[in-house]
């Protein structure tokens, strides 16, 4: 009762807070703003919303039918919970003017000029010139929303739904938010004047940060009743997992390529090079998978191509098409063989964030130290095949190795403090009952007299 | 009055459905359902790991028999429903104590 009082206390400020902020408009100032840039960028917000049901299809397929439901939630509350989060607090800590100096010109924080979306109008922001920053601000959004999800392949089949909301809750505020910051934010990461890390779209600040979190995650929470020896944990529906593959496959064109800011060519790059590297990435799976257990699956290859959207991400507007091809292949290969680390070291990393998302990340950001080129986009830099020696490399991997850390740290914290307050897990016999039931008192499917 | 219950495969059941309608079988009733006997299951791979899957589906079917008629219906589905390979399935038949059609409430014999 208590704890419930607390959190509605929270959600009434949080409300009033967005409601006391909403100024008037300011005049529309047209003079840089560009209807092509905005368009694309709206489109692409739309598109990359649309990854986030994709998401909820992608992991509920491959859990057991009893937590159908759960699984879903996992992703379709996030919507609900990150979207005015960003709106309140979220945006002004990752994009307002930055504080301090930490590295170079850049700094640790956004502060709170942007709070409640304060002055974020027609006006373009700083960080994109071309469009309204109202643009920038609901595209900004969409990434926010769709980076806690990931982290629910860690603790899928086991989490207590009250644990989920208060997680995805703090993280976004105090692990995404400032790592946004540091990395587009103009924070000391940036590639303009900070430690000159690349990241096109979000291969360090979404699938490092969330694969980092969910490794802490499945440590912390313990692995499912049964598992790994019992046969039964296997996916109930593989057509949903082809069919959410299918969806962030499409909305990722809106996740990179609207990463761009613009529409034009560098938009084209991304948009393609997200396709090509996909593409890769499916045979990068499914050989070895083939030589392996004799039979090419349609896990494996809806898991290769998240597994290439995934490494493309940072790389996508920095590298050319046959770069591409080579990222999205060597992030299926690769990852098909880091999935299998959860049973060596014996961690119920349940749907893989780790083995795609965190390993798929770090792969794709350090193949972009490695096939970035200055022919693309404004703030590229040269990458190891082009002549640039490994000084790019050494930026990608210390952007990667901080963000994890920091990643690790704060997300240990936050589960700690949950699990003391309320506690993370569900109850021995909920979890046997499922969490469709014991947590939404719900049925997934009712296919016999439904 | 015999109740015959066979455990047959999956793609076999059409097959015996239609044989039992030859011999003047009117009715049955037909479960999805899964099993294993002496035959071993299959392995299933999902992202690296391999799975072994004891039960293997099987289609259950359920026949009212006049007693007159529990040799021919058990040999027809024997005939129809054998491949030759492992996991064929199993028959067997056991006693009823009483029948009644629903819809009219005859019983016994009239009610097949």
């Amino acid at each position: 009762m208590a704890i419930g009082r607390r959190v509605g206390v929270v959600a009434t400020l949080t409300v009033a807070l967005v409601g006391l902020s909403a100024l008037p408009a300011l005049a529309a100032q047209e003079t840089t703003v560009d209807s092509g840039d905005t368009a694309w960028i709206l489109a692409s917000a739309a598109l990359v919303m649309f990854m986030t049901p994709g998401l909820a299809f992608f992991y509920a397929g491959l859990v057991r039918q009893k937590n159908v439901l759960g699984t879903i939630m996992h992703s379709f509350m996030a919507l609900g919970i990150v979207s005015v989060l960003w709106v309140a607090i979220g945006h002004t800590l990752a994009f307002g003017p930055d504080i301090g100096k930490v590295i170079g010109e850049g700094g640790w924080i956004g502060g709170l000029d942007f709070i409640g979306f304060k002055d974020v109008a027609d006006a373009p922001s700083a960080l994109a010139a071309t469009i309204p920053h109202t643009a920038f601000g609901v595209y900004q959004m969409m990434f926010a929303v769709i980076t806690p999800a990931l982290i629910a392949g860690a603790y899928a089949e086991r989490i207590k739904f009250s644990a989920y909301l208060a997680f995805t809750t703090i993280w976004v505020v105090v692990v995404y938010a400032p790592v946004a910051h540091w990395v587009w934010g103009g924070g000391f990461l940036n590639a303009i004047d900070g430690l000159g890390a690349l990241d096109f779209a979000g291969g360090t600040v979404v699938h490092q940060n969330a694969g980092a979190a969910a490794l802490v995650f499945a440590v912390v929470l313990g692995r499912r009743r049964g598992w790994p020896q019992d046969s039964s944990i296997i996916p109930h529906n593989v057509p949903f997992v082809v069919l959410g593959a299918s969806i962030l496959w499409f909305g990722w064109f809106g996740f990179n390529g609207g990463s761009a800011l613009a529409s034009g060519g560098l938009a084209a790059l991304a948009f393609t090079n997200t396709h090509v590297a996909t593409a890769a990435a499916v045979f990068g799976w499914v050989i070895p998978e083939w030589m392996q257990h004799r039979k090419p699956t349609t896990v494996g290859a809806a898991t290769g191509a998240v597994a290439g959207l995934v490494a493309i991400t940072p790389a996508a507007g920095f590298v050319r098409p046959w770069s591409g091809i080579i990222i999205g292949f060597a992030a299926g290969f690769l990852c098909y063989f880091a999935v299998n680390l959860k049973r060596r070291f014996n961690y119920d990393d349940a749907l893989d964030v780790v083995g795609v998302h965190y390993v798929g990340g770090l792969v794709g950001a350090l193949l972009t130290g490695v096939f970035a080129t200055t022919q693309t986009a404004i703030a590229g830099q040269t990458g190891l095949v082009y002549g640039g020696g490994f000084k790019l490399l050494g930026q990608q991997a210390a952007a990667s190795g901080i963000t994890t850390v920091w990643s690790i740290v704060l997300t240990l914290i936050i589960l700690k403090v949950i699990d003391w307050t309320i506690g993370l897990r569900v109850s021995e016999e909920d979890e046997i009952t499922g969490l469709d039931l014991s947590q939404h008192g719900e049925a997934g499917y009712a296919l016999i007299g439904g | 009055m015999k109740l015959v219950t066979a455990i047959v495969k999956p793609f076999k059941i059409d097959e015996v459905k239609d044989a039992l309608k030859d011999v003047g079988v009117q009715g049955m009733t037909v479960t999805e359902s899964r099993g294993f006997g002496r035959q071993r299951g299959h392995t299933e791979v999902y992202r690296g790991a391999e799975y072994q899957i004891d039960f293997v589906p099987k289609v259950r079917l359920e026949v009212l028999v006049d007693e007159s008629l529990v040799d021919r219906v058990v040999q027809v589905v024997m005939d129809t429903a054998r491949t030759g390979t492992i996991g064929d399935g199993k028959i067997w038949v056991t006693p009823v104590e009483g029948v009644y059609r629903i819809r009219t409430g005859e019983a016994g014999a009239e009610a097949i």
